[in-house]
């Protein structure tokens, strides 16, 4: 066996153990632990499969930004204790949800070991159409994103909008307008704010560093943007600055500015070069440079915002 | 020149690899947490930052080295912050 | 040189598994956010280690990238505790 090979068993096994080790976690802290902790190993798998982008997706947010609502979620949760506890689910019923669960994973690790060789792919295809549209750019990842599948990922978009709403909606009709919780009840920690404020700018730069090298190298608008949020919520959570109201003008500016260009992108495209979502072959990179920064925008909103949750009427002021 | 650079990368991961490993001992074999939370900031700074260090020469360029530098004062500075976090909570937990 | 980068990774991974496993069976819940910030750490120099032995291109952002998110997740983790601690004074 090469040293590469028991270095994947290696990571293998410890994915599997640290999975099991979540499921089976008895408190919700131990729980979230494990989960980030699931998604920092997959970054790692996704290295191994020479897939830098998806690494990069999968820590962001898979571990990040997933995590933090987690924990957000549990906080709220854990503000309910004194609220009666559903019964236990029986053992039956656990047994089922268990068989079910196994019967999925054999389903999917059949499909993938029963694949023929060479597995049918979309790639070539794909690759020829981010070409021949004239997208110049050098990452193949952003020509498909953004170039062959442009229309599934300006609707990607829309639905984290309608998630964004959503999670406001949940809230009750008194707070409407109001600004989520803040984050951390008790006032700001100096040791706290002090990592704030270096974290912070260091982020935001990294951020938009990420967005724009997308175009040639591993990054790319979601990257970048789900970085930008996660140093907005840094800075919540130290109580740097407060979740915005719901119904503040910028906000919402905001969360629908990416679609939304990138819609007018695609309907000038009808006028422009000929057909919906069709770039002009010599202004395809500054088009999509431009679509995917307000795309960065909307991101960087609506994910601290899906983790900030709904409006609630302020009880400290 | 590059056996000189493949020396120095040797060494510094081999002494970031042995950080680690004396972090995770300490953080095992410590009586106290707050001993073992002086163990884990050491195998934080010292281990990354020789590996990172270790792995400058082969760097692609100029950029790429430069980002291995400020991966290691990142992570410097920030489970210096992250120590001091939790030690409060170490601290009130024990009230 | 590869080898050593390899060998060196396997060590780091095999180093934070046992830490995990021996930190994560306790029951406190500082413990756990020091064994996942040990995890954070070994991750992003296991990851370093991996890539550049396998020429995997852009592998400094994504450190870059995980070290930021591990400072995050390191901060909600002690918000958490706080809150379940009762945090009625700054």
């Amino acid at each position: 066996m090469t040293l590469l090979s028991i270095l994947d068993v290696e990571l293998a096994l410890l994915i599997v153990g640290v999975a099991i080790w979540t499921i089976a976690a008895r408190d919700l802290f131990g729980a979230v632990v494990g989960y980030v902790a699931y998604g920092l190993l997959l970054a790692f798998v996704w290295i191994r499969l020479y897939a830098p982008d998806v690494a990069l997706t999968e820590a962001a947010v898979g571990g990040g930004v997933t995590g933090v609502l987690l924990i957000t979620a549990g906080k709220r949760l854990g503000a309910l204790k004194n609220a009666v506890p559903d019964a236990q689910p029986r053992l039956a019923f656990k047994l089922l949800t268990a068989a079910l669960a196994a019967l999925v994973a054999c389903a999917i690790g059949a499909a993938v070991l029963m694949l023929p060789d060479p597995p049918p792919s979309l790639a070539p295809d794909a690759a020829a159409a981010a070409n021949g549209a004239g997208a110049g750019l050098g990452n193949p990842i952003t020509a498909v994103l953004m170039s062959y599948r442009s229309f599934d990922t300006m609707l990607e978009k829309v639905v984290l909008i309608l998630a964004v709403i959503g999670v406001w909606s949940v809230g009750t009709d008194k707070a409407w307008g109001g600004a989520p919780a803040p984050f951390r009840k008790a006032k700001s920690y100096p040791p706290m704010v002090f990592f704030a404020q270096f974290l912070a700018p260091v982020g935001v730069l990294i951020g938009i560093h990420l967005f724009w090298a997308g175009a040639n190298a591993p990054g790319g608008a979601f990257q970048g943007g789900a970085l930008l949020a996660a140093m907005w919520m840094v800075t919540m959570m130290a109580r740097l600055v407060e979740p915005p109201p719901v119904d503040a003008q910028w906000l919402r500016l905001s969360l629908v500015a990416g679609p939304a260009v990138f819609l007018i992108a695609g309907l000038a495209g009808e006028i422009v070069a000929g057909s919906f979502f069709a770039y002009p072959p010599s202004l395809a990179k500054p088009i999509i440079l431009l679509i995917e920064a307000f795309m960065v925008l909307s991101i960087a909103a609506a994910l601290p915002m899906l983790v900030a949750g709904p409006p609630s009427e302020r009880t400290d002021p | 020149m590059t056996t000189l650079l493949d020396l120095f990368t040797l060494v510094a991961v081999s002494a970031g690899t042995f950080f680690f490993f004396a972090g995770t001992v300490g953080l095992l074999r410590f009586p106290d947490s707050l001993t073992r939370l002086h163990a884990l900031s050491k195998a934080d700074n010292l281990g990354l930052g020789l590996v990172a260090l270790g792995l400058i020469p082969h760097a692609e360029n100029l950029l790429s080295a430069l980002k291995l530098i400020v991966i290691w004062v990142l992570v410097l500075l920030s489970s210096a912050s992250t120590s001091q976090l939790i030690g409060r909570a170490l601290r009130r937990g024990r009230k | 040189m590869n080898e050593l980068l390899l060998t060196a990774a396997g060590l780091i991974l095999l180093t934070v598994a046992v830490g995990l496993a021996r930190i994560l069976r306790g029951s406190d819940d500082v413990q756990r956010l020091m064994a996942a910030q040990l995890l954070g750490t070994g991750g992003i120099a296991a990851l370093l280690l991996i890539a550049y032995a396998t020429s995997v291109p852009g592998v400094e952002d994504v450190a870059l990238g995980l070290a930021l998110l591990a400072a995050l997740a390191s901060i909600a983790f002690v918000n958490l505790l706080d809150a379940d601690q009762g945090d009625a004074e700054a």
